[in-house]
């Protein structure tokens, strides 16, 4: 298995010679674009909508929410292309609701939305859960308001959870395939997605190509995985503290 | 209060859109063409030929994942070597890499032109475009799942017990079997949901790799897509009909499970 | 107790990985069995032709792989070593492909029909009622309209697109300087280049564009299965041929080059007829005249203003010296597919 990983570096020793030109020819510089802006976008969005979700889930009590909790986890259950085929049926040319957004840059972000929502929503729940109270209860009754409370108590606390949240739901944006494949239509330049970009162009023939953006996106995984590994030392050091 | 409510709304409202929305759209649209067209789809020989390759991948994936993923999880934890830190992060590399790039790493390696694929041509043996390929590539997509449920378990439930045993005398694989493995059951359990889940759901690599060739390599996943690009509707929502339900159950067992494994 | 679970543990560890490299192995472990490789749009009359071959003395008994997909990627993929006895694709320039690969004779196009299977015409597919009155190829450069056609560096369809472009201004007695120029200037109107013909053939449908580029046969297949799709032939098109061959290393050549002759028989072209392709057998294309009408204007690949199909590679479609590279620079279209 690890063997994979070596083979990794295959792809890389393909492309080395005219890695350089490849690499950023328009139309890869545009996919990795893309694919990058919208990785942020998303993580970003996550990091406000599913801390909020989260801190609903912890702090909230109404009827249904074991049920709400439950499908939180859905986008990791769900096979991406049904995921992909279900967005295009909601929000695509036969939409229901009368909105299509089909080959569009919004459809992409919504699709990255829908698999990336448990990311944030789970690294952040534990530790919610885990919270002392009395620190803030506290601070409420030296005259703080809730604003300040959160600012200065619960977000330092919870902002590892919030980062390693953001980490990997960004490093999961920027690689996924099966929900773009069908309602992103690739309009080089304009909706072409960088995982998107290599599907094509192996299938193309066009293997230099693929291996060069992919390398770049295996460098953005790696910085990815650092930087999940440094949260985590970093949590793990506060508690040995 | 107000601010509670607020709140709520805000979260359950963006659930609504991006999660919930087009979950119901599947189960609407594979009934939009009728009982009969949905049946059909469904029991046409190639799609249910699709099905089989799905669960054979799985089938293969999810053991080898499974053994896998607990004894990396022991040397991670229990054996203090140089580079453990770096066994845990390969481990973590598969949630971090695209499928794509997975699916060209083995094309490039294993194809006519590909590093080892001369050997194999040579041999007749079918690497690409055939079910080992697809399997090595399931492997690789559903790797992390056990050893990272297992990992913080097997920290959290220390060692003292297995410790015991062993000055009592008992040897290795007893201490396992009787000590170690029901300490981590749950753990193990929960990772083999999440594994099970990824390989059904798995598409980039697949598609790379397979050929797609109808009867023969092509995924549940994959059929979905090619459903959809020939105007079949019907097959293609009533394929994803199967597949949301099987995820459903799937989301069932993680949310039963979950509690019993954070207990452990 | 706990030694029999190891031992069982490792058994099946080991029969996983046997069963692994079995797999591979039993590549064609079957005595008659055909793999066919096709592009996307025959896939259904595909499966009708092989029944019908099924219930005849030669084809009884004989079972089939079949594989379908874009055109190029189908080529690239039996080139990558994806297993064919056959190939049936949308350009003959894709068999050349394989030709240059050592996988198909030089010779393929000298067989029947110049070895191919099924014709049909490039034609416009327009919104439902023909709102912006598009009939001919001057309309495609009015003012304001947007065209949609696919990626001529991966798909097989764009570049008969292209070819039919160019040629309908050489038939209308233009000078290659000219026809070129037209092909510039379309090209500043599109606004959508997808990976194949049916990527590009969902992104019309999903309302992008007013006039999509296609074959006759694409666009009766959409309709046929459901899809809304109104289609005109403009009085210059050109005859797209569509290329049957066997493979050179196939275990079944004899088997196939059967199927071929069957593939090109009254009773497969008919069936051809029915779903939206031209026949190449001219007793079974005269019984459909009425539903494929004829076109003055029409030329085929290996016109003298055209020249063939290495010809035309060579001029319009070279990864780094054809003229399309220019073009697509110009518009800031993809240079590679």
């Amino acid at each position: 298995m690890l063997p994979i990983a070596a083979l990794v570096w295959a792809s890389r020793e393909k492309g080395l010679h005219a890695f350089w030109s490849v690499a950023t020819a328009p139309e890869a510089i545009a996919a990795l674009k893309l694919s990058l802006g919208a990785a942020v976008v998303v993580s970003l969005v996550n990091a406000l909508l599913g801390t909020v979700t989260a801190w609903v889930l912890v702090r909230d009590e109404f009827r249904g929410k074991g049920v709400v909790n439950a499908v939180i986890d859905l986008p990791f259950a769900l096979p991406t292309i049904v995921a992909g085929l279900t967005l295009l049926a909601l929000y695509g040319p036969k939409s229901p609701v009368g909105i299509n957004v089909a080959f569009t840059r919004t459809a992409i972000v919504l699709a990255l939305l829908f698999v990336t929502l448990p990311f944030v929503v789970r690294t952040v729940q534990p530790v919610l859960h885990e919270l002392d109270r009395e620190s803030e209860e506290a601070a409420r009754s030296l005259g703080a308001d809730e604003l300040r409370v959160f600012r200065s108590i619960v977000l330092p606390n919870i902002l590892p959870g919030i980062l390693s949240g953001v980490a990997l739901a960004f490093a999961r944006a920027v690689g996924e395939i099966g929900a773009l494949v069908l309602i992103s239509g690739n309009l080089p330049f304009k909706t072409e997605a960088a995982s998107v970009f290599v599907f094509t162009h192996i299938q193309s023939g066009d293997q230099a190509g693929a291996a060069a953006v992919a390398v770049v996106m295996l460098a953005i995984s790696f910085a990815v995985l650092l930087a999940i590994g440094g949260l985590r030392f970093l949590a793990t050091r506060h508690e040995r503290a | 209060m107000h601010r509670r409510l607020g709140l709520r709304f805000v979260a359950l409202g963006y659930l609504l859109v991006v999660l919930v929305g087009p979950l119901a759209m599947v189960f609407y649209r594979a009934f939009d063409s009728g009982l009969g067209r949905l049946w059909d789809s469904l029991s046409d020989p190639n799609t249910v030929h699709a099905f089989r390759i799905t669960l054979e991948l799985a089938a293969i994936a999810v053991p080898l994942n499974t053994i896998f993923g607990v004894v990396c999880a022991l040397a991670i934890v229990r054996r203090r070597f140089p580079g453990a830190g770096v066994v845990n992060a390969i481990v973590d590399l598969p949630l971090a890499i695209s499928p794509v790039v997975v699916g060209l790493s083995l094309f490039l390696l294993y194809g006519r032109t590909g590093w080892f694929g001369h050997w194999f041509q040579a041999h007749g043996v079918q690497i690409l475009f055939a079910l080992p390929s697809m399997a090595i590539a399931s492997v690789f997509v559903s790797m992390p799942f056990v050893a990272r449920e297992v990992v913080p378990t097997l920290r959290e439930v220390g060692d003292e017990q297995e410790q015991a045993a062993h000055t009592l005398g008992a040897g290795g694989w007893t201490t396992f079997w009787r000590i170690t493995l029901p300490s981590i059951r749950w753990a193990v359990i929960y990772g083999v949901v999440l594994t099970t889940a990824r390989c059904l759901g798995e598409y980039g690599a697949v598609a790379v790799v397979s050929g797609n060739i109808e009867g023969r390599t092509q995924t549940a996943t994959l059929r979905v897509q090619d459903a959809y690009e020939n105007f079949n509707a019907a097959g293609a929502y009533g394929i994803s009909l199967v597949l949301a339900v099987l995820s459903v159950i799937v989301l069932i067992a993680m949310t039963l499970l979950k509690p019993k494994e954070e207990a452990a | 107790m706990s030694m029999n679970k190891t031992y069982k543990v490792t058994v099946l560890a080991g029969v996983l990985l046997a069963l692994i490299l079995a797999a591979g192995a039993t590549a064609a472990s079957r005595s008659t069995n055909l793999s066919l490789v096709g592009y996307s749009t025959p896939k259904s009359v595909m499966g009708k032709i092989i029944q019908a071959w099924q219930k005849t003395p030669g084809g009884d008994g004989v079972s089939f792989n079949q594989s379908y997909g874009a055109s190029t990627d189908q080529a690239r993929a039996v080139a990558n070593g994806l297993k064919a006895d056959l190939v049936f694709l949308s350009t003959g320039d894709d068999v050349n492909l394989l030709v240059d690969a050592g996988l198909v004779d030089t010779k393929w196009n000298r067989q029947s029909y110049d070895g191919v299977g099924a014709d049909t015409v490039a034609v416009f597919a327009v919104r439902n009622g023909n709102p912006k009155h598009i009939k001919g190829w001057n309309d495609l450069v009015r003012s304001g309209i947007q065209v949609v056609t696919p990626n001529p560096f991966s798909s097989g369809s764009a570049k008969w697109n292209i070819l039919a472009a160019y040629g309908a201004q050489r038939r209308l007695g233009k000078t290659d300087k000219q026809a070129t120029a037209y092909v510039k200037q379309l090209f500043q109107h599109v606004v959508s280049q997808d990976t194949s013909g049916r990527n590009a053939t969902n992104t019309f449908l999903a309302g992008k564009g007013d006039v999509l580029l296609t074959y006759e046969s694409e666009a009766i297949n959409s309709r046929l299965n459901g899809q809304d799709i109104q289609y005109v032939i403009p009085r210059q098109t050109m005859l797209i041929e569509l290329p049957i061959a066997v493979l050179k290393d196939s275990s079944n050549k004899d088997k196939a080059n059967q199927f071929i002759r069957f593939v090109k028989g009254d009773t497969a072209q008919d069936l051809f007829a029915q779903y939206g392709f031209r026949p190449v057998n001219p007793k079974v294309a005269k019984r459909y005249a009425d539903k494929y009408p004829a076109r003055p204007g029409i030329f085929r690949i290996d016109d003298k203003i055209i020249g063939g199909w290495r010809n035309a590679d060579r001029i319009w479609f070279d990864p780094n010296k054809g003229r399309m590279v220019a073009i697509e620079h110009a518009v800031g279209g993809p240079t590679s597919g």
